[in-house]
């Protein structure tokens, strides 16, 4: 499979902005900047910008509590992001959503999503209104292992089979739901079955490797487009940070922290894929490290300095026009 | 001007907004009937027949769904965030109890979350309230519930004229409205203009005027206290009756105007009593009418428990005439 330089690039420049957006902010929680409940994507970039990359703005995605690669990925701002996060009233959503509801829909982001499969019935939905509208667009929901067990999922993959919309289900498989093991939460050995009985094709890729998750998506999300009904991607990587940060991680055997950041690495494995291609050279990549560090740094330096909200905003948009008294 | 059934009124708002905005279109169980059967796909038109005729019009917008409330709120949330203008049904008030996290967490938060940058123009159809032998999972107002939660509009009905102006606007309201239509009316007629006409939210109808005590009742119950205020009269005694139509948004000026005028408040309402719209309304006119007040405010309503089943008991249980009427006459004692 050829990918084109551009492609390459963008990928590469976004996976290693996610990185460096989710370990700044981990840094920034620490340091009591970040208030709130947030849960970090190191280590699952490649699920994201694999997937994303075969979509255009008018696309939608829908994500998790485990948003922020998503977003990225998507085309969010990051500087916008991470003054949400710093919950200024500049932020991509005035401080309201923070970590767990960045959204930004101009962009087809229907938001991270702060209840476990809150978002797959809602990317039902902008599928239907693409097939009501005959406009090829797809919309993609993400996943955890955890959120496959719930109800609602079920639902919105039966409901996508039913209507035949063009909806697709990236399942983001990273070991534990919150503190508990797949093995023990997914009561059958062969999720990617149980999924396709649902009456939709699941492509798998490891979520270490970007090309592999590229491969695997761009055949779910063409199956979709072409009004072949909805489509699923499983993708198996760990997540490298605790389910949200402070997280003790009592359920991580001895060395599987250190195995996942030095054998499991979507960022090294993409460095050694050019570096094996040629296809990208080293200056080239470091060039691009640089570019991310400096723009995160910034990011965390305008936020720091962002407005901050004020008790009339409390109010504020909860309707679109709303002028009864108080 | 003709007559028509609140079940024909609200069909004909379908009806003709499906025809104006082709982003309309009607979703949930059995709303076309039949689907992937050997039967006439479309001739069901939703149980109580709300929906009936719109497949046969359009029915690549008219869509059936499995049983799967979460999934029918969230698929017309999801199409209302990317600009669609769904009108979902859930059969019946009682199963918000399957989808009320698409409802509360997903749709009423949206645009808050969001920074105020998205919109959510979905509207959600339910039967609502006792009076059908129907028991505890199929009989409950709900609406007092949804109330509470920010980010959602509340429409309760009283009769066909109101019930299809409120569907219009609903249907052209930009934010999340839950709208629900008081089973027990939907064969009771009114006047019904054949052509569109919208009656703005947050809007009370005064339904009767008059000196002595402001009444106010929600759905069911508003025909049921305008009949006693009728009897009333006869012997004098007058009432502001007031049928706030939306509950949020509340015409909270309406009431408190009224209240203050007459000094006397009984709210009405076929819900429980704790945490319902009678303490509500109640705490709001004591809250900024104390001074007005001339009697004890009075609240009628269902007894704390569910509603249930033997008609002896659903009669005992949701309130009638003579406890309105009672009510009335104790402010005036």
């Amino acid at each position: 499979m050829s990918i084109p330089k551009e492609t390459l690039l963008h990928a590469y420049r976004t996976m290693r902005t996610i990185r460096e957006f989710e370990e700044r902010v981990n840094a920034e929680i620490m340091n009591g900047q970040i208030p709130g409940f947030t849960h970090l994507y190191t280590g699952q970039e490649a699920n994201a910008v694999g997937v994303c990359a075969h979509l255009d703005e008018s696309d939608t995605i829908i994500s998790t509590h485990r948003g922020h690669g998503h977003c990225i990925a998507k085309g969010a701002e990051v500087s916008g992001m991470m003054k949400e996060l710093f919950g200024s009233s500049e932020g991509l959503c005035k401080g309201k959503g923070g970590s767990m509801h960045v959204a930004d829909i101009d962009k087809g982001i229907l938001g991270a999503n702060g209840i476990v499969a809150g978002g797959p019935p809602i990317s039902v939905g902008s599928a239907l209104a693409a097939k009501i509208r005959k406009n090829g667009k797809v919309a993609v929901s993400f996943s955890g292992d955890g959120s496959v067990n719930q109800g609602t999922c079920f639902e919105a993959m039966n409901m996508a089979v039913v209507l035949q919309a063009p909806a697709v289900f990236v399942i983001e498989n990273n070991y534990y739901s919150e503190h508990t093991s797949i093995n023990y939460a997914v009561g059958c050995d062969d999720l990617k079955a149980r999924t396709e009985a649902f009456g939709f094709p699941v492509f798998v890729a490891d979520g270490a490797d970007f090309f592999a998750v590229y491969e695997a998506a761009g055949k779910a999300i063409a199956h979709a487009r072409a009004g072949n009904g909805p489509a699923g991607v499983f993708a198996e990587q760990g997540r490298y940070h605790g389910h949200f940060v402070g997280d003790p991680q009592a359920y991580r055997a001895e060395g599987e922290l250190e195995d996942l950041r030095e054998n499991h690495c979507p960022l090294k494995n993409f460095r050694a894929r050019m570096a094996e291609s040629g296809e990208l050279s080293e200056a080239e990549l470091d060039g691009i490290d640089a570019e991310v560090m400096a723009e995160i740094e910034q990011s965390v330096t305008d936020a720091k300095a962002a407005a901050r909200p004020t008790a009339e905003q409390v109010t504020e948009d909860v309707y679109i026009q709303y002028t009864a008294t108080a | 001007m003709p007559e028509k059934t609140m079940r024909d009124a609200i069909n004909e708002a379908l009806h003709q907004a499906m025809e104006q905005d082709e982003s309309v279109f009607v979703i949930g169980e059995d709303v076309a009937g039949c689907s992937g059967s050997s039967g006439d796909v479309g001739s069901v038109g939703g149980v109580f027949g709300v929906t009936e005729g719109i497949y046969h019009r359009w029915p690549d917008r008219c869509i059936d769904t499995p049983i799967s409330e979460s999934a029918i709120v969230g698929a017309a949330a999801g199409a209302a965030l990317v600009g669609m203008r769904p009108v979902a049904e859930i059969m019946f008030a009682d199963f918000i109890g399957v989808c009320m996290d698409q409802i509360v967490n997903q749709m009423a938060k949206f645009r808050y979350m969001f920074g105020g940058k998205s919109r959510c123009p979905a509207v959600i159809r339910f039967s609502s309230g006792g009076g059908f032998s129907a028991a505890g999972q199929h009989s409950q107002a709900m609406y007092q519930v949804m109330t509470s939660f920010p980010g959602l509009k509340v429409v309760v009905p009283s009769n066909a004229y109101d019930a299809k102006g409120l569907m219009l606007s609903a249907i052209q309201d930009d934010d999340p409205v839950l709208f629900f239509e008081p089973k027990i009316l939907y064969q009771e007629t009114a006047d019904v203009p054949d052509e569109m006409y919208t009656i703005p939210f947050g809007q009370a109808n005064f339904v009767r005027e008059g000196d002595d005590v402001t009444v106010v009742a929600f759905g069911q119950m508003v025909p049921k206290a305008a009949a006693v205020i009728d009897t009333l009269a006869e012997e004098g005694i007058s009432c502001d009756l007031i049928d706030p139509r939306t509950t949020s948004p509340l015409d909270e000026n309406a009431i408190l105007e009224s209240v203050e005028a007459t000094g006397r408040l009984v709210i009405v309402d076929e819900a429980p009593p704790r945490c319902g719209l009678t303490a509500d309304i109640a705490g709001l006119a004591a809250d900024k009418a104390f001074s007005s007040l001339k009697a004890p405010i009075k609240q009628v309503c269902a007894p704390h428990s569910p509603t249930p089943f033997s008609p002896e008991l659903e009669a005992a249980y949701l309130p009638d005439a003579d406890q309105i009427t009672a009510a009335i006459k104790a402010t005036l004692a």
